[in-house]
């Protein structure tokens, strides 16, 4: 075995959504090395995930090629983070190998997760996120003909059913647990954002009903049906899928096992904290985008652009794009009041609905639990391979509970890889 | 009184203590501040280990009573006999192999040789080359969190689990609780890991860190936990980083992969570079686990004795308290049998074995 | 099917996909609901996040397991699933 590779980079900035593409091209001009680090197959994140079901704005092309022209910017995609072994130092790994990467500075735009909660059926083949059944979508999963109700909460469930329009499928209920007076007030609320607005008037959608909720999806091994509550009235929806996300949590791992501080926990889902500079707990460490709160893709784009210029320490070309984040932060604000989830979400699961997937793990399982690490050590909650990342946000919305900070592998990673911070050991067969 | 006996830490070691002493007829009350200790972080290997004839007595004995308990142990507890294979890479070990051999089969313990052609056959897994094994069918393994809790749970109403940190141990025995309220019994057990010596600063008891990291599903890639000869070397380095080769085949098909030691060091972090050592110890044996996934990984501190040997019996000075502590690597192995030992000295029936080797020896000398 | 295609095998079976598609895409076009591999109580899972967190994706790719959401098809890819 050959010692692991070791890249160096001025800059490197964790994500290629539109906060780190932002971030990268806001730097390149000071001819800084930057390397840009993204799970995903190419660049643009979730709102502007490429594949043969996607319809990339014009927009999100500009900033695709723009990455591309610059020399000093590397995009490694497909890759992931798997370990901090030494300060200004990232362990990563792609498909084929594992290798670190040193930096001076960092900018983490990790972004957002959708919130998935357990409901009976919710492991059946057919049911996925709402956010997550249009990833599949853009990546070529066809749906066409099929019979879709979209639930949960939040605008992402019309974005969800415009992609599935568009690729064929008959979106035949789009359940908001939100009331028509929080909808309504938000719609209404967006005459400040005309772009939005503009998008909310395409969105607009005739098998919109507020006050709903998925009750289950049932079949024998795929989804057939979905029972919903709409108001106080049941009802019954033959369907092929069932597409349920309950708005987006930041991916805040990789910054907590940096040590980033956190916002604090009475104010929504916890994100990355930062300064006016973008700047995290960490002296240079920066975050932008919807890991440091939810804010969509324009707010993404200021931040981004503010991290990029304050990181290679151009704070002078930030300061004119804090108008256009400030606008945008408001936006966040009216959004997360108008999507605030009921507390009868709580009651979806029943006594066998399985809220650890990984581990088959149900509800009655972990009714008796004093915390998470009782229903880890005891129960199997977490232990599988989302490294609690699903259950983990299903426990805290259902139970409070608290999951401790992540450890490495920040996620499933080979052991070649973590074995390659070492050399061989060539010496197994001598004392 | 709040019981005939109060013991302090609800881990492998005091539920093992909470349940012989219940067994012989005491009513107890466990006292866990739920800090959580080396019962959540280590193997659950039931091993006997022969490093000198104290360790093979209280291991052999304890073994054999977790083979006892095993049929009636619920699910959860995961109990597996599975085994271990002590893997000689050379000829050398291979000596080592064959003497431990002798010393086993001495002493009643069931084991044979493997060579290199019949190692190979029992686990194709590891590499070409390696010289042989000593087998040892009746060792095998279990998961100590939920074995903790049937142990307590055997005891019904004679034994009692409150969640409560104890502040303090008083000059009368009386115990100080975190929240300012007082518990007292005729007989006090210590049975809390690293922690003891916060309680008892004392006590010679240093933490040995360990790391520790389990993969997802691979089912029947390995049959036995497979350990290398050469950890016994590395256990008893008393200073200075050790890795060794130690896999486990967990019931779920998951491995996991052990060992490190680090000495006096209480930073729970995982340290890349250590796990890396690890790591590739464990790839020299077992070549494939370099593509398996790790899901996850954790440390763990062993509450480590200048000697190696647990301190089970009264406190030399110390009013109505009792030790069951300094455990080590070999905690949830010799959990039943320090209790049992520790029972008979508490209730002045006779013990199966020896205890002298593990009274309580080496404390620092009590001040005023 | 429009535009450019790729082949691929999934368990063994041929299946022809769009090019740029995920493997996830694949799997359901192979058939089903795309299931990828059983819960470890034997239930069929497919994918299910979309966006390589949850891991109900993992299926082998020529030999090495990877997330079918976020693994792009390629021409004569082999797929193994855990069905």
């Amino acid at each position: 075995m050959t010692a692991m590779a070791l890249e160096h980079c001025d800059l490197l900035i964790v994500g290629a959504g539109p906060a780190g593409m932002a971030a990268a091209l806001a730097a390149a001009p000071s001819g800084a090395s930057i390397a840009v680090i993204d799970d995903n197959p190419a660049p643009g994140g979730q709102i502007w995930r490429d594949g043969p079901g996607a319809a990339l704005p014009p927009a999100a092309r500009k900033w695709r090629d723009a990455l591309e022209r610059h020399a000093n910017i590397r995009v490694w995609s497909g890759t992931r983070v798997v370990a901090a072994p030494l300060r200004n130092e990232l362990l990563l790994e792609d498909a084929e190998r594992g290798w670190r990467m040193q930096w001076t500075k960092l900018i983490l735009c990790t972004g957002a997760r959708e919130l998935l909660l357990p409901f009976p059926g919710w492991t059946l083949p057919g049911v996925t996120g709402a956010g997550g059944l249009q990833a599949l979508i853009k990546a070529g999963l066809p749906v066409e003909g099929e019979r879709i109700v979209i639930a949960g909460s939040g605008p992402l469930l019309l974005a969800a059913a415009a992609t599935a329009r568009a690729a064929g499928a008959k979106v035949v209920r789009v359940a908001e647990q939100a009331s028509f007076a929080a909808v309504a007030g938000f719609a209404a609320s967006l005459l400040r954002w005309p772009r939005k607005a503009a998008q909310a008037v395409v969105l607009a959608d005739p098998q919109y009903r507020t006050s709903s909720r998925v009750v289950s999806a049932m079949g024998a091994t795929q989804v057939e049906l979905a029972r919903l509550l709409q108001g106080d009235r049941e009802v019954a929806i033959a369907c092929d899928r069932v597409a349920c996300g309950f708005g987006l949590t930041p991916n805040t791992q990789l910054g907590r096992m940096l040590g980033c501080a956190l916002t604090p926990a009475d104010a929504g889902a916890q994100a990355l904290a930062v300064d006016a500079l973008q700047t995290t707990s960490l002296p240079g460490i920066y975050a932008a985008g919807e890991c440091t709160g939810f804010g969509g893709s324009e707010r993404a784009l200021a931040q981004g652009t503010i991290a990029g210029h304050a990181a290679v320490g151009n704070e002078r070309s930030a300061k004119p794009h804090e108008a256009e984040r400030t606008r945008w932060n408001a936006f966040a604000a009216q959004l997360h009041r108008s999507f605030a989830l009921s507390p009868d979400i709580r009651r979806l699961p029943r006594p066998d609905t399985l809220v650890c997937r990984c581990e088959d793990v149900p509800f009655s399982a972990l009714a008796d639990c004093s915390g998470w690490t009782d229903a880890k050590l005891h129960r199997r909650c977490g232990m599988g391979a989302c490294q609690g990342r699903v259950c983990g946000d299903a426990a805290q919305f259902l139970f409070g509970w608290t999951p401790p900070a992540p450890r490495p592998p920040l996620s499933p990673a080979r052991i070649a890889t973590l074995a390659g911070l070492a050399v061989p050991d060539d010496d197994v067969d001598r004392q | 009184m709040d019981a005939d006996v109060i013991v302090i830490g609800a881990g492998i070691v005091g539920a093992a203590c909470a349940h012989a002493l219940a067994q012989a007829g005491r009513r107890v009350l466990v006292l866990d501040a739920r800090i959580g200790g080396a019962t959540g972080a280590g193997m659950g290997h039931l091993v006997v280990m022969d490093d000198n004839p104290a360790e093979l007595a209280l291991s052999r004995h304890s073994t054999a009573q977790w083979r006892g308990l095993a049929p009636r142990m619920s699910e959860d507890c995961a109990y597996s006999g599975c085994g271990t294979l002590w893997v000689a890479a050379n000829e050398e070990e291979m000596a080592e192999a064959e003497r431990k051999q002798q010393r086993l089969r001495a002493h009643g313990i069931e084991c044979r040789l493997l060579d290199a052609a019949a190692l190979a056959h029992a686990e194709p897994a590891l590499r070409k080359g390696l010289a042989g094994a000593l087998e040892v069918p009746g060792d095998g393994i279990l998961y100590a969190p939920n074995a903790a809790r049937w142990l307590l749970a055997q005891g019904g109403d004679s034994v009692r689990v409150e969640h409560a940190k104890v502040d303090e141990i008083e000059s009368d025995g009386t115990l100080r609780l975190v929240d300012g309220s007082r518990r007292t019994a005729p007989q006090i057990v210590l049975a809390n890991g690293i922690e003891a010596t916060t309680l008892c600063p004392e006590l010679p008891i240093r933490p040995k860190k360990g790391h520790l990291l389990i993969t997802d599903r691979y089912p029947g890639t390995v049959h036995h936990q497979l350990v290398e000869l050469g950890y016994v070397t590395s256990a008893h380095h008393s200073e200075g980083d050790s890795v060794a080769f130690n896999v486990q085949p967990r019931p779920t098909g998951q491995l996991l992969i052990g060992s490190s030691r680090q000495f006096d060091t209480t930073d729970p972090a995982v340290e890349a570079p250590m796990l890396a050592r690890m790591l590739q110890r464990a790839i020299g044996y077992l070549p494939g686990l370099a593509d398996l996934n790790a899901v996850r990984c954790w440390t763990g501190m062993r509450a480590a004795t200048p000697d190696g040997l647990p301190l089970l019996g009264k406190h030399p000075w110390r009013e109505k308290l009792w030790l069951a502590v300094g455990h080590e690597g070999l905690g949830v192995t010799t959990a039943p049998g320090s209790a049992h030992l520790l029972a008979a000295l508490m209730t002045g029936a006779a013990p199966g074995f020896d205890a002298a080797p593990y009274a309580p020896r080496g404390l620092l000398e009590r001040s005023a | 099917m429009n535009g450019p295609t790729l082949l691929l095998h999934i368990d063994g079976q041929p299946v022809r996909v769009k090019a740029g598609s995920s493997v996830a895409a694949a799997l359901r076009v192979a058939g089903g609901m795309g299931v990828a591999r059983t819960s470890v109580t034997g239930q069929p899972r497919a994918p299910f996040c979309g966006m390589g967190v949850c891991q109900e994706c993992r299926v082998l790719i020529d030999g090495r397991q990877r997330l079918a959401c976020q693994a792009v098809c390629a021409e004569g890819m082999r797929v193994e699933t855990s069905e």
